[in-house]
Parts: structure tokens; sequence; C-alpha cells
């Protein structure tokens, strides 16, 4: 909402407050101010000029030298090109060293060999257009009114253009409607400043005649529309509206067209309340019925758009056709227009979320349905219909016929509120005294009597305690508020056990050199074959969003893996080397029942690249378990995952679960990604770790006996996995077995193609006495017997 | 004899002072078991009872001051030594350290961290909920009914009509509070979704953290209380709050919260854009109409609310102008936190 400072003073006295001060005061009391504009700021020495005497230029064929008086006594040449003037025409000139807007600055000169000592201006240099400025030549010299201005000779142009106006610019909140407009802005600010204010009652002499003789209403939708008001206008004077209305819409951002549709956004601003004229001729069968629309009636709106219309859409129509979309647009077929002689004003409410649906539907958002949806007053119809029609008269653009058309057919009850001082004091923690809540209500147009407040009908917002509270804080001052502490029974804070245990996961991932990363939730449902998972896949199915800005974020993941695998390359384009990141991320499966919400999943993922290989990533990951305490955990060749490479990848396992997946990036997978450098990844379940780990490690006392170690050399097949014999030895071992760990690994001719040479170094301890060496020749001999049941193998000579 | 010992000690003395001697033959030479003092002190037998205490004396004398002469010389050799090592030790201190790797963690689960730590130690817990959510608890429940203007003001990415991304944590209040009977002190951080294209200012997803406190007597000056504690802890001591009253249909009264510009300290600067004061919360008194809806009675209970954007901190906090950045995930940005 864009107030004109002038056009508040016609309700309130603010004295010599000044600009800054009133709009940090209205935004300490809830109207908030977004800035302020002083409409003529940019124009500085452009004053109203007559041109006494105009000379061809001798060089050349299109500039003219005008002679001018600039009320100085002395004249003034000034070189113009324009060809609309002509002697004796009033105009504005910039006198140097003057500016205008755009940051033009006028300096005295000479235009091929003559003086020039100014410009003459025209509208658009003053920064205005062909809506304030009617009837003059757009791309001429702006030629002055002659009665407007002949008495103003050297005046500053702003004073008489009326540019001497400041548009404040208010963010006003849904629930008040009421300030949208200058009347409740300048009730705001008369309670904000402790100054009365007045609204004068607008006065209608009319011209006889009834209005009924005219025009019936038909209110079909009494849900739809709380009230219909309605006057007619004859022997209308359609005419430019006179300069200082003009400049009032100017100031609040509303282009003027003629006085009568004017006059309707005048009243708009004013009041608040939306209003629309119709060409009286045009109303078929001399009756307005409001009603549904019917599925798939056509309308064409006076923007010249066309819409289907919908039953749940409201219509304002005649006889046969609609010739209104109630409370956001009028129809081209009821357009005021030069022609027109006889006009309907209409000033109506309209149910709020019923004007929001059909300016949503029909893409048609407009001043008036941003107020209507807000939810109108019906008591400001008729106070409103009476200002248009107290406008046209003092314009002189028509005559008000007698009588008012008021279809009103449920007044809304008067609210009111217990007036409850003590527990607004005890809610807001303040010690105001009742008399100065009584104050402020009072000057809030709140009637407080024998203990209770009667809410004025603009204000329905006004419901409950709390409401009465904040006004009254509100204006006394939420900054006298004090700043205590809660005493209220003593709660237990802190983090859950889940939440602890993704803390601890990322202070180890951060500790191993891990970067932390952050992607977006939603991901390009192309990512999932990009990763070797079909369309069609359950692994695929994903929460899709039905509004979604683009493609490439318009499916919920349910793998963190492709974002992890877009910033590593980003990384790499980035030229970042060796890198190594993690994401604690969420997924999202969507539920069988699409009525119910999705399973949402804590993962970890891993990603590198650089100085990383396999093992590095997998010493990643057993750290993580050892932090968690999961102990039984399994790495195991993936049979099937088709983002990694077949042969470097593992499930992580703990008994039959599956809780990540790990290993180099398949090839296709990377070129599909853009590279050929190895990706590291790896994705692990973050919930299944918290459920699996062991919080509490029991303390294990140190060794008293000494451990006795024995080294094992085989030679197997290329395939069998290290992990198997290493299990055969820690069952050989059994209760001994304090560590198994493979120290060499040989390939070469000695052993054969096909073959390797594996050492293991196996420490046995024992916690009640010494290992003897016969303890151990025991285990060495199961080791041989196990090797050789369970794998087939026999130790190297 | 005593001329005899008497040049033993100058000859062994003179030759322990000098440098280029080696010591260790010096005290074989003098002291060793046919040394030259030995022997003399061999034939102490042969003198007569009445000198013989005098010489021996003497003869300890001496050997005496070649020990200590020795073992001076050792002393000033092994500290020779060990300087001559420490010199030859001596490493380029201005080269760079080997480099350990070490993690990042990402900005703003900096900040969200810091945040929520500030709220643990006032008795808060952190309760979590969805982000696939259900319009009734992004909405209605929250008092904004279906076609309420105050849902322009968050644009919605919807699933289906009655499932959306959540455009808010308030949701978890609605649930906590379903679950909780008070006294409730939780705050909710986590990623919330608006339908505003990407760009230096704006995220289809951002996060937040979102507040709440109900209990008997909660009162709104309490709320000033907390925020106040919550900004001086964040932002330092001397930060001061400002609330501006505003609009939020889940709360009334409700407030626009400033905080003094940390920057500047509230004189004005590029980060406070010369407003000395930085808006970074909203919050308010629970509506009523959202305790009776979760079951909380409003005539006994009362409760405040606040929630602010992690970004806006993190970005305030160090000066980030881009929220792409935190998204991005540079290592080259990543690595400066």
């Amino acid at each position: 909402m864009n107030l004109s400072w002038k056009w508040l003073a016609d309700f309130v006295d603010l004295g010599n407050t000044d600009i800054q001060t009133y709009c940090d005061r209205m935004t300490l009391t809830g109207s908030k101010v977004e800035g302020y504009e002083i409409l003529g700021a940019e124009i500085e020495n452009v004053v109203v000029a007559r041109i006494k005497k105009i000379v061809p230029h001798p060089d050349s064929d299109h500039l003219q030298i005008c002679t001018m008086d600039v009320g100085k006594g002395e004249d003034v040449q000034i070189v113009t090109g324009a060809q609309n003037v002509f002697e004796g025409a009033l105009v504005p000139a910039a006198l140097p060293v003057a500016k205008l807007p755009g940051g033009v600055v006028i300096k005295p000169g000479k235009l091929r060999g003559v003086q020039s000592d100014g410009m003459l201006c025209s509208m658009g240099e003053l920064g205005l257009s062909a809506h304030e400025c009617p009837g003059k030549e757009e791309n001429g010299i702006l030629i002055l009114d002659e009665e407007e201005c002949a008495a103003h000779i050297g005046e500053d142009i702003r004073k008489v253009l009326m540019l001497d106006d400041t548009s404040v610019e208010f963010e006003i909140t849904s629930n008040r409607p009421d300030c949208l407009s200058v009347i409740g802005l300048a009730r705001e600010s008369a309670v904000s400043f402790g100054k009365p204010w007045k609204l004068p009652a607008p006065a209608v002499k009319g011209c006889g005649g009834d209005v009924k003789n005219y025009l019936t209403v038909k209110n079909l939708a009494p849900d739809l529309c709380f009230r219909y008001a309605a006057k007619v206008i004859k022997n209308v004077r359609i005419a430019p509206s006179p300069r200082w209305l003009r400049m009032r819409l100017f100031a609040a951002g509303v282009r003027p067209i003629n006085n009568i549709v004017d006059i309707t956004n005048y009243v708009m601003l004013e009041y608040g309340q939306p209003m629309h004229a119709f060409d009286y001729a045009m109303l078929g069968g001399n009756t307005i019925t409001v009603r549904r629309a019917a599925e798939g009636e056509p309308f064409r709106a006076l923007d010249g758009s066309d819409h289907t219309l919908a039953s749940s859409m409201l219509v304002i129509a005649d006889g046969e056709k609609p010739c209104a979309l109630a409370g956001v647009m009028g129809g081209e077929n009821s357009e005021i227009t030069a022609a027109t002689n006889t006009v309907v004003f209409e000033s109506a409410c309209f149910s709020g979320p019923s004007v929001r649906v059909s300016a949503q539907k029909n893409g048609l958002r407009t001043e008036s349905s941003a107020r209507f949806e807000k939810g109108l007053d019906p008591e400001n119809c008729l106070p409103a219909l009476l200002r248009a029609c107290e406008l046209v008269e003092l314009l002189d653009a028509g005559d008000v016929v007698d009588g008012v058309i008021d279809a009103y057919p449920a007044k809304p009850e008067t609210v009111t509120l217990p007036f409850t001082p003590d527990r607004y004091n005890a809610f807001l923690g303040t010690n105001i005294a009742a008399e100065e809540m009584v104050k402020i209500l009072t000057a809030l147009d709140c009637r407080v009597e024998d203990g209770k407040i009667v809410v004025p009908s603009f204000r329905r917002d006004l419901a409950c305690m709390n409401d009465i509270a904040e006004e009254i804080i509100r204006i006394y001052g939420y900054d006298k508020i004090n700043a205590t502490n809660i005493c209220a029974e003593t709660t237990r804070g802190g983090r859950s056990p889940a939440q602890a245990f993704r803390v601890a996961m990322e202070s180890a991932l951060l500790g191993m050199g891990l970067d932390e990363i952050q992607t977006f939730s939603f991901i390009s449902p192309k990512n999932y074959t990009k990763i070797g998972i079909a369309q069609d896949d359950e692994a695929a199915r994903s929460v899709v969003i039905s509004n979604p800005l683009g493609e490439d974020t318009s499916v919920m993941r349910r793998t963190l893996l492709p974002s992890m695998l877009d910033v590593l390359i980003r990384n790499l384009n980035f030229q970042n080397e060796n890198v190594r990141l993690f994401e604690n991320g969420s997924v999202y499966i969507p539920s069988a029942d699409e009525g119910e919400l999705p399973f949402e999943g804590k993962r970890l993922a891993l990603g590198m690249y650089g100085d990383v290989d396999f093992y590095t990533l997998k010493g990643v990951i057993e750290n993580l378990l050892s932090v968690a305490g999961i102990e039984n955990a399994v790495f195991t060749a993936t049979v099937k995952d088709a983002a990694y490479h077949p042969g470097r990848s593992a499930h992580i396992r703990a008994g039959e679960r599956v809780i990540g997946t790990m290993g180099q990036i398949h090839p296709t997978v990377a070129a599909a990604y853009g590279t050929d450098v190895p990706l590291f990844a790896a994705e692990l379940d973050l919930d299944a770790l918290f459920e699996l780990r062991v919080a509490e490690k029991p303390y294990r006392p140190l060794p008293k006996y000494p451990a006795i170690t024995r080294d094992f050399s085989l030679v197997c097949d290329e395939a069998t996995e290290i992990g198997t014999i290493e299990a055969v030895l820690r069952k050989a071992g059994g209760k001994q077995t304090e560590d198994v760990r493979l120290f060499d690994i040989y390939r070469g001719p000695q052993v054969g193609e096909g073959k390797k040479s594996v050492s293991f170094r196996m420490t046995l301890r024992a916690d009640d006495h010494t290992l003897t060496l016969e303890d151990a020749e025991k285990v060495s001999k199961k080791v041989v017997a196990l090797l050789d049941r369970e794998l087939g193998l026999s130790l190297r000579a | 004899m005593k001329e005899l010992l008497e040049k033993i000690r100058a000859a062994a003395l003179a030759e322990i002072s000098d440098a280029a001697a080696d010591v260790e033959q010096t005290r074989v030479r003098f002291l060793g078991k046919k040394g030259e003092l030995t022997t003399v002190l061999r034939g102490m037998g042969a003198l007569s009872p009445e000198d013989r205490p005098a010489m021996g004396q003497l003869a300890n004398e001496v050997r005496t001051a070649i020990e200590n002469a020795i073992a001076e010389r050792m002393a000033r050799q092994k500290e020779r030594a060990l300087a001559h090592r420490l010199e030859k030790e001596k490493l380029d201190v201005t080269m760079p350290g080997t480099p350990v790797r070490m993690g990042h963690q990402h900005p703003l689960t900096r900040v969200r961290r810091e945040m929520e730590d500030v709220f643990i130690g006032m008795g808060f817990s952190i309760a979590e909920g969805p982000e696939v959510e259900y319009d009734y608890y992004n909405f209605q429940a929250l008092n904004i009914p279906e076609n309420h203007p105050a849902r322009d003001t968050q644009d919605t990415f919807y699933i289906s009509d009655k499932i959306l991304l959540r455009s808010q944590t308030s949701p978890v209040q609605v649930r906590v509070m379903e679950k909780q009977k008070p006294p409730i002190r939780i705050i909710s951080p986590g990623r919330v979704y608006r339908s505003d294209a990407l760009d230096a200012t704006h995220s289809p997803l951002f996060q937040q953290m979102e507040g709440l406190v109900v209990d008997k007597g909660i009162t709104m000056s309490d709320l000033k209380g907390t925020l106040e504690t919550f900004a001086k802890q964040m932002f330092g001591e001397e930060t001061k709050i400002r609330f501006r009253p505003h609009h939020f249909p889940f709360t009334e009264p409700s407030a626009e919260v400033d905080v003094s510009c940390f920057a500047c300290g509230g004189k004005g600067c590029r980060v406070c854009k010369g407003e000395g004061w930085i808006e970074i919360l909203g919050a308010g008194m629970v509506h009523p109409f959202v305790l009776s809806n979760c079951g909380i009675d409003p005539e006994v209970y009362s409760g405040f609310a606040f929630g602010m954007g992690i970004e806006r901190v993190a970005m305030k906090h160090y000066g980030i102008d881009d929220i792409r950045l935190f998204y991005e995930n540079d290592e080259r940005f990543l690595g400066q936190f």
C-alpha cells in the first residue's frame, strides 16, 4: 500500500513530524514501512515559464531559439528542438543548474553556436506520463494550462504540478485489510502519534429520481456476497479528473484514466473498499444478478483477456451475461467509455476465499481482489458508495440519482470481548495501567464499557484475549516489555540418543579428514538412470513434486549417491585435488499408500577421489563401525549394484542386514558424469548403524599374561578372499585369538600364474595363564587342519 | 719424590689442557694401571714411615687434581659435542608442516550446532518432524486454512492435495504438542522448502530453526528474555534485540525480531545496510487456536514460539553474500570453515 502524505493530511494533522520519524514510529506500532519516495525529489530548478518569442536557429533547420519569461524580470534564452512550442505558451523550463529524474543535470551551453541557458521539458523528462497529463502531447514539450499556471510564472514546477508529495510504502499484513486504505492508516497514524483524527461523513446532494426505477439487484449467492450496494449516476460527463486527484492516484501508484474510473480507484484507496462502475446502457434487462458462474461460461475481462468460468466463481451478471468477475475485474462488455451516459456504481462485500480462488484460477490478481481476499467489512460498503457520489458531484462528473440499492441479507453481529486488564498484563509480563489500556483501545475505535470491549466491524481480526493484548502492547510499545527468564518447571534439554549418535558420526568423519557437504533433497529423476537404476525399478519410485521449479529438482531423492557424485564432479571441475567428502542427509521412500507420508531415512554418503583407493574408503568405514561399536560387520563383494565397479565394491553386512554399499564408482557411471578419474563412494544406512550400535562398550582389562605370535604363510588361488582365510584362522584360535593380521601378499613367478602367497601373523593370548609352547602348537595344528578341511589349503613349507 | 709428583701434576694438567690431546690417553698415561702416578704410588712403600703420610696426601691431591681436570675436560667435550649435534640438527622452521588431513564442518551445520547448543543450555530438547508433510500440519493446524491469503507468503511445493514439502518448521510444533503435554521446551531445526527460484538470496530449499515453549505462566517478556539470551550468546554480550509488531497466523501477539548489527554494533554499516539492525527472527505468543487444536487448554497454559533461518544467520555471521555457495560444496569454500 502506497500512501500519499498529502492525502493522509486530509484526516490527521501530524504537525511538523518529519517523514523519517513518521516511518520509524509506524513500523514500531505495527504498520511496517518499507520505504518512502519524495515524488519530485529528483527535480531541481524547474519553473513555470512563458515563451515570449521564437526565432529559428540560424544554423539548424529543426532548432528554435526561445526568449523566455521565467519570472525573474530578465529574459532567458533557451534553444529547443521541439516543434510543438509556440509564442505565448506556458512550459516547464529547467534553469541551470537544474536536475531532472534519472540524474540528468542541465547546465548552460551552446547549441550550434547559440547560447542556451536551460532546457524546456517534456512530461517524460519530469517523470510523468500521458496518464498524469491527459490531452497533452507525449513527445513534445509539456504545454501547461493557461488558467492553471498563468499566475505561477517563475514558481517551482513541482508545486504547480502537485509533484510535491511523498509516497510512503507500507507492508500491510494479511490480517489488516482495513489498513489497505488512507482512512485505516490515518487511524493508525493518529493512534501512533497520540493525535486526534477526523472522518467526515460524505454528503451527497442528489438530483432527484429513484434508483429503483433504473435497477433491480438479485443476490442468488448470499453465502459469497454478504452485501451488494449500488447507486446510479446519470448525465455522466466523462473527462479527465482534476490534477489534485490524478496526482494523488499517481502517488498511490495507480494510473489515472478518466473521472468515473478514477473515482472508483480513489474511493478504493481512501476507504479500502473496492468499487466498480458499470456502463448502465450495457446492462441488459436493467437488472444485476449476483450468482455463481455457469460451468464453462465465457467471460472477457476489461483488460481484454478471455476466461472460461467455473461454478466456484461468483459473477455479477445482467439479465443474461456476466458483466464482472465479482471482486476481481469488470467485463469488457460493460466498461466505461467516452460514450457512457449512465453509470452504476457497485460497492459490495464478497467472500474472501471465493474471490481468492476466482483471481487465482483466472490469473487475474488485482488491487480489488487483493483486498477482498483478506475479508472486508460489509459496513464499509455504504460510506464508500456515498463518498464516490460525493466526488461525482465535486468533480461535476454527472448527476447522482436519489436512493440506494442495498441488498444486505445478514448484518454480522457485533463482536464483544471481556476487558481483562490483569490477564493482559500477566500474559505480556507487563504492568500497564487499566486506564492506559482503555485509552489505547478507544483510540483504535474499540468501545470499552461495563467490562466489555465492543470491537468495531472493520476489525474482524480481534477475536480473543491475545488479539486485545497485542493491540495494547503494540501501541504501548514492544520495546517497553522487559526481558525476563522463564519461571516454570525445569526441563531436561539435550540431544536424543539418535541425534547424539549422528553428531558422533560426523565428528568421527571430520576427524578422519573428510569435509562435510550439504545438498538439495530433490533431484532429477534422470539421476536414477545415470547411476544404473532403471526408470521402472522400485528403487527409482520417488515422491514426486507436482509443481516443481524444474525437472532437475522434481523428485525427492531416495539415495544420496547422485548428489555426492555431482559434488565430486563439481570439485573436479574446480580442479580441487584430493577431495574427501561426506553428507549426513535424508532419503524419502514413498509409502505404498499415496495418502500416507513417505518414510524419511537418515543416510551417510561418503565420496572421494585423488590420493585414495578402495581401501582408504574401507578404512574410513571400519573406523566408523568401530566408533559405533559394531564389531560383527563384514564386507562382502556386491552381487549387483550397477553404480559400482563389479570387482571393487562391497556390501557392508551386519548379520543378514545390509547396512551399506561402498566401492569404486563404475567406470560407465563415472563416464556418464563426465570423468574417467576413479571415484570412490559409499552410502550407509545411518538409522541401521544407530540401531546396531553398542553405545557403551565395556572396558576390557589390560592383559596380565604375555602373548604368543605365530606366522602362517600359504599359497592360494587369486580368487580366494583374504577375509575367508582370516576367518578360518580366527576360528582355529578360538577364544585365544587376539588378532589376525595380513602382513604380506606376494604374486610372482615363484608362486605361479593365478596364485598369490599370503602371510598372516596371529596373536594368541589367554587371560588366565601364560600360553605355553604346547598351547601354541595346538593352535597351529588346528590351523593346518581347518585350512585343509574348509579351504583345501596347506601352509607353505 | 715430591718433585716427581709435582712434575706429574704439571705434565698431566698441561696435557689435559691441550685441546688436541686425547683425554682418554692422558688418563691411561697417568692414572692407568701402569700409569705414571700409579707407578709412583706403588713406590710409596719405599718411603720412610714419617714421609709416607705427607707424600700420600700429596699423591692423592695430585690424583684428585688430575681426575677433576679430566672430568671437567670430558664434560666440556660432551657439551661441545651436544652443541655440535644441535647445530647440525637445525631445521628450517619456515618450511611448511607435513599436511595432516582435517575435515571441515559445513558452515550451516556449524552455525546450527552453535544455535542448538545455546538452547540446549536453556533446557531445550531437539524435536524432529517429517519434511514431506501433511497440509494439515503445515497450514491448517497453524491457523492457516485453505485459501487463506497468508499462504501467499510461502509458495509451497505440493506432492498431492493433502501432502506437501513443509514450508516452515512450525508443523513440528503441532506434532510435539499433540504428543507431549506441557512443560514443552523444544527447538526444531531442519530443512524447509519454498517455490523460489535459486539466486543469490533465494533458495527453494533452506533451513530454519523453530522454538516452542509451553507451560503455565509463560509471558511475552519471557520470550524477550529467551531471545535476548540467545542473541547475546550467539552474537556477543553487547548484542541488543528489538521487537517489531508483525502478523503470523499461528502467534498472537507476533513480532519480527532484529538484533543489533554484530558487524558495526548498531552504528550502521554494509552488513546491516546502514540500519544498525538485522532482522533474523519471527516470534510470538502461541495462538490459542493452535493450542486448543492440539488439546492444550489456552485458559491454563500459554507459550511462545520463534523461528529463524539458519542460512540467514550464517550469511550475516560470516559475511557470505550468496546463498548458493552453501549447496555448491566447492571444497575451496568448505575448507574455510
